[in-house]
């Protein structure tokens, strides 16, 4: 499935996520890491702890409500693989980010940022699998 | 006012996922297929992404004051160790983002869409997070009966 190269919306889009990054961090002194944010967010260690997180999210899924009454239409979400490979993927990606502590926006936005050398190793590393592993299941399997 | 403030920050996070491609797993794994439908969209987001993060955090951390806005102190991982722990899960993110092309940041905001694809992915998401949490107290538990 061939994809549209879309420099200007996705550097705006990087903006926007590195603003909010920054705004987290100004407000509440936070990292903004989906996987500790979602983590927490199961299990609050305060009910203070949980509104804030529960704000956030509410706060993330509200954006393509927002881009639909704007826009007339949702943002593409265009899925290559099947519903069993998507389950085998998001247990893996839940085990692999709670190990790992952190994943694409607390290691490879945030952590980068802060040039954390933790950061830095888990972004190369995740990076490395993930270009890896799509290779060996488009060109080797052939999926 | 702190909630306000915090659903707007998730907002603006959502948006910059939604319009990047982040939530578009076709679009993540292109920009991992380099022998194949490459489309390096995404290294602009990154890109964007971490300068943002890097002036903003600069200047945030240096306020006089010391503190964040509404908090006491400014809660940042003070961890520095490089373990086989953080090596090994991030390899294992790699795999699983590699499968799925949905990370935790990039499908989050795109729950509000309700597509089955993210529902699916979430719910495999959560579940992962916490049968990892259930191994780490299983281990964290016969660690600390092997040395009592």
């Amino acid at each position: 499935m061939i994809t549209e190269f879309t420099p200007y919306q996705s550097l705006a889009g990087g903006v926007l996520i590195g603003t909010a990054s920054v705004l987290l961090m100004l407000t509440l002194g936070r990292i903004m890491g989906a996987t500790g944010i979602l983590a927490g967010f199961f299990r609050p260690m305060s009910l203070e702890d949980w509104t804030w997180r529960a704000a956030l999210l509410a706060g993330m899924v509200t954006a393509p409500v927002l881009m639909l009454a704007v826009s007339g239409q949702m943002p593409p979400i265009q899925v290559p693989i099947s519903k069993t490979m998507m389950i085998v993927g998001g247990f893996i990606v839940g085990l692999g980010v709670t190990f790992g502590s952190g994943c694409t926006s607390g290691h490879g936005v945030c952590g980068m940022a802060r040039l954390s050398p933790r950061s830095i190793a888990a972004t190369i590393t995740f990076m490395i699998f993930t270009a890896a592993t799509v290779y060996v299941v488009r060109h080797v399997f052939g999926g | 006012m702190r909630l306000i403030s915090t659903y707007l920050i998730g907002l603006v996070f959502g948006l910059g996922i939604m319009i990047s491609g982040m939530a578009n797993p076709a679009k993540v794994l292109n920009f991992f297929d380099f022998a194949g439908t490459w489309d390096p969209s995404l290294i602009f987001v990154m890109g964007g992404a971490v300068t943002v993060a890097f002036i903003g955090y600069r200047i945030v951390l240096a306020r006089p004051a010391g503190t964040p806005l509404m908090e006491a102190k400014f809660n940042i991982p003070s961890n520095r160790a490089l373990d086989g722990r953080l090596i090994g899960g991030s390899a294992v993110f790699g795999i699983g983002w590699g499968i799925a092309g949905f990370c935790p940041g990039g499908a989050l905001p795109a729950v509000g869409t309700l597509n089955a694809d993210v529902l699916i992915f979430m719910a495999a998401l959560v579940a992962g997070i916490f049968a990892a949490k259930a191994l780490q107290t299983l281990t964290a538990n016969r660690a600390a009966k092997a040395t009592a």
